[in-house]
C-alpha cells in the first residue's frame, strides 16, 4: 500500500480527543440532523436512521469470508470493530427504486411532475474509508460528469460525512491494495479513529472541512497530541498488514490481454449469474427504467431501478442479448470494474471492500479469480 | 368501442390464482368497468359464449378431456395467458411425472377404477400456443393488474424476468444463504412474488419457477458446502414448479 500520510494537517482545526462517539451523535441530533448510522438488523450491520445513540452496535464483530457473513460478540467496550455490511451507503445515496416522474392526461393535455423527494440535512455516520472512496467514485459519475443526476448530487451536498477509520480488517478486505484504506485522508467532514484501550483516550477526531471544523469547535475535548496521531497511524498500518487479499498490481492492463482466457468459462461454471456481486458493489451504478400506467391510462409513472449486467435482459437488443453466455457476463463485470473503468472514469471501479466476495451466494472470490487469470498466459 | 371480453378457465389447480383475481379488490371494479367479464364461473354464474379477447388459464393438463378442452379454448381466444405454477409448469401435481401414477391412484382413492387420468401433469404451453405466462403460486396480483392494464392500453406488459436475488437486493433483504446459511432457491428462481420468503428470513421455494439460465449445478455445490443432504436438495426442487425443465433436471440429479 501507499505510505500513510500524516493527517495532522488535513483539517483546518486541530484534531481533538473525545471519549464517547455518542457525544457526536447527540450533537448532530440536537442540531436537527437526520443521522444514518450502522445498526444491527436481520443479522447484519448496515446504515439506517438513528434516533437513539445507544443503537450503535457496540461490541459486535462481523465474521466474513467467501459467501459467508455472521455477527458475533467481540470486545464489549469496542464501538467499531465490525467493517462493512451488505447494502452500505449506496442504498441511501442511490436508492434501489426511485420514482423519477409522473404524468397525468387531462383532455388533450399531458402534465409531467418531477417526483424527486426532498433529502433532509443528513449525517452519514460511520462511513468506512473504502466506502468514502466508493461515494467519491459514484459522485464523479453522477455529479461531476457531463450528465448530472441532480437528486444524487443534492443528497451529497446536504450530507455531512463522518468517517470511522478501520482498526480491524475482515478476511475479505483488500482496500490496502486498492489504495482506498484502511485510513481515509481526505474527502470527509470528520473522521474518528477508535484508539486502543490502553491508549488513555478513546477517539481521535479529525476534520477535513469547514463543517467538520464547526463541529470540532462546538464539541470541545482535549487537543490531540503527536502520540495520539502516532497511535492512530499505527492502528491503520496494523489493519492494513492484517489484510490477506491483494489485488494484482497489473490487473487493469493484464485483463485486456486475457479476454479469451479459459478461466472465464471456469468461473462461469461456478457462477449463478444472480448479480449479487454487482448489487452489493458500492460503485456499481447500472439501472433500468420502467414505465407504469394505471387502468385508466390517464396516469403514468417512470421508475428507476437497480439493474445488473448479469441479468439476461440487460444487454438485450433487437435479436437477442449481446452477452448471452454467463462467461461473457462475468467477463464484462470484472473487466469493466477492474480495467475499463480506468479508461472511462480515471480510476479503478473497485475499492477493495470485499462485498462481492462475501455476498456471492457461492463464494466466488474476485481477488482469487484475478490471481488465476493473471497466472494464466496472455491470449 | 366494445369492451374486451375476458374469460377465466380452470384446469387441475387449487383455484388460488383465480382467487388472486378476485383479490384485486381495489382495482376489480375499475377492471369490470373496462372489461366484459364474459366467462368466469368462479365469480359469476353468467357464462357468455366466445370468442374471447383475453383468456386467463389456471391449472395443468392432467386428463384426456383437458387436452381437448384447452385446444377448444385456444381456438376461441385471441390472447391466451397461462397463469400460475400449475398452468406454466404443471404444479405440485406434476410430482406424478416421476412416479407410478397407477400405484398412487390405488393409494389415494378408495375406488381407483373411477379415476381416468394421464400419467403426467403438464403446462398449458405443452399443448397449445401461449401468448404470455404469469408465474407464481399464486400469481402476483400486481402482475395480473399490469397484464390487464397493458391489454387495455395495447402495450406489452412489464413482467419481471430477473432473478430473485435482484429483488432481495432491491428490498435490502440480507442474503439468507450468506448471513445464516439457509438453503435458498433464489439464485435460480425468477423474481415476481414481491420477496415474500427471504424478507422473513426463509429461503426461496422457487414458486415462480427457474430463471432463464438457472445454474443449479453451481447452487448444488454451495448446498453441499453448507452441509445440505442430497435428499434435502431433492426436496427443495420438489415444490410447485418441480416439473419446470431446469428444476426437474436438478431434482433428477439428486436421486
Amino acid at each position: 500500500m501507499e505510505a500513510l500520510p500524516n493527517t495532522a494537517d488535513a483539517g483546518m482545526t486541530r484534531p481533538r480527543l473525545i471519549d464517547d462517539p455518542r457525544d457526536l451523535l447527540r450533537h448532530f441530533l440536537g442540531q436537527g440532523y437526520r443521522i444514518l448510522a450502522p445498526q444491527e438488523r436481520d443479522g447484519v450491520i448496515d446504515p439506517a436512521p438513528l434516533t437513539e445513540p445507544e443503537a450503535l452496535p457496540r461490541g459486535r464483530v462481523d465474521d466474513q469470508g467467501p459467501g459467508h457473513y455472521r455477527l458475533r460478540d467481540g470486545d464489549p467496550d469496542r464501538w467499531f470493530d465490525y467493517v462493512v455490511g451488505p447494502s452500505g451507503w449506496k442504498a441511501w445515496l442511490y436508492p434501489a427504486r426511485r420514482k423519477l416522474w409522473s404524468a397525468e392526461r387531462t383532455d388533450d393535455r399531458l402534465t409531467f411532475r418531477d417526483a424527486t423527494t426532498a433529502w433532509p440535512k443528513t449525517v452519514l455516520f460511520g462511513v468506512r474509508p473504502c466506502e468514502l472512496a466508493a461515494i467519491a467514485r459514484q459522485r464523479r459519475i453522477f455529479a461531476e460528469g457531463p450528465y448530472v443526476d441532480t437528486a444524487f448530487a443534492e443528497r451529497l451536498e446536504r450530507s455531512i460525512i463522518v468517517v470511522v477509520q478501520c482498526a480491524r480488517s475482515a478476511p475479505t478486505c483488500f482496500c490496502a491494495s486498492m489504495d482506498t484504506g484502511p485510513r481515509a485522508v481526505a474527502g470527509y467532514d470528520l473522521a474518528l479513529t477508535e484508539l486502543p484501550a490502553d491508549h488513555g483516550a478513546a477517539f481521535l477526531v479529525e476534520s477535513a472541512s469547514q463543517a467538520g471544523d464547526d463541529v470540532l469547535h462546538t464539541l470541545g475535548g482535549a487537543t490531540a497530541r503527536p502520540r495520539d496521531h502516532a497511535a492512530a497511524l499505527d492502528l491503520s498500518r496494523a489493519a492494513a498488514a492484517r489484510q490477506t487479499r491483494t489485488m494484482p498490481d497489473d490487473i487493469a492492463g493484464g485483463l485486456k490481454l486475457r479476454l479469451e482466457s479459459p478461466v472465464w468459462a471456469d468461473i462461469a461454471s461456478r457462477c449463478l449469474t444472480c448479480g449479487n456481486c454487482t448489487l452489493a458493489c458500492p460503485t456499481c451504478f447500472c439501472s433500468d427504467v420502467e414505465e407504469v400506467s394505471d387502468l385508466s391510462g390517464d396516469h403514468a409513472e417512470r421508475w428507476q431501478l437497480w439493474d445488473s449486467c448479469f441479468n439476461s435482459d440487460f444487454s438485450f437488443i433487437h435479436g437477442g442479448p449481446v452477452r448471452s453466455s454467463p462467461a461473457a457476463r462475468y467477463r464484462q463485470w470484472m473487466t469493466h470494474k477492474l480495467s475499463y473503468w480506468h479508461d472511462q472514469f480515471g480510476s479503478s471501479g473497485c475499492v477493495g471492500c470485499g462485498r462481492c466476495i462475501t455476498w456471492c451466494p457461492v463464494g466466488i472470490d474476485l481477488v482469487a479469480e484475478a490471481d488465476r487469470l493473471m497466472a494464466e498466459g496472455t491470449d | 368501442m366494445a369492451r374486451p371480453k375476458l374469460a377465466v378457465w380452470k384446469f387441475a389447480s387449487c383455484d388460488g390464482c383465480q382467487l388472486s383475481i378476485l383479490d384485486c379488490e381495489d382495482e376489480l371494479l375499475a377492471i369490470a368497468d373496462r372489461i366484459d367479464i364474459a366467462y368466469f364461473p368462479e365469480a359469476s354464474s353468467r357464462m357468455a359464449p366466445g370468442p374471447y379477447d383475453l383468456s386467463l388459464v389456471e391449472g395443468s393438463i392432467t386428463t384426456a378431456d383437458d387436452v381437448a378442452r384447452i385446444k377448444d379454448i385456444r381456438d376461441q381466444s385471441r390472447t391466451l395467458v397461462a397463469i400460475g405454477a400449475c398452468a406454466t409448469a404443471g404444479g405440485i401435481q406434476a410430482l406424478r411425472n416421476t412416479a407410478d401414477v397407477a400405484e398412487w391412484t390405488r393409494l389415494v382413492y378408495p375406488r381407483p377404477e373411477y379415476i381416468e387420468t394421464l400419467a403426467t401433469s403438464t403446462a398449458i404451453a405443452d399443448h397449445v400456443r401461449v401468448d404470455l405466462e404469469l408465474h407464481g403460486c399464486p400469481v402476483s396480483k400486481a402482475q395480473l393488474v399490469e397484464l390487464v392494464t397493458a391489454v387495455l392500453a395495447g402495450r406489452r406488459p412489464q413482467i419481471p424476468s430477473a432473478v430473485q436475488c435482484v429483488e432481495c437486493k432491491r428490498h435490502g433483504t440480507p442474503c439468507v444463504m450468506v448471513s445464516h446459511g439457509t438453503p435458498c432457491l433464489g439464485p435460480v428462481t425468477r423474481a415476481g412474488c414481491g420477496n415474500l420468503c427471504p424478507s422473513v428470513g426463509r429461503g426461496c421455494y422457487g414458486c415462480f419457477g427457474p430463471v432463464e439460465g438457472a445454474n443449479t449445478d453451481a447452487l448444488a455445490a454451495q448446498f453441499r458446502r453448507l452441509g445440505l443432504p442430497e435428499a434435502a436438495q431433492r426436496a427443495l426442487y420438489g415444490g410447485v414448479t418441480c416439473a419446470a425443465p431446469a428444476f426437474a433436471a436438478a431434482r433428477g440429479r439428486h436421486d
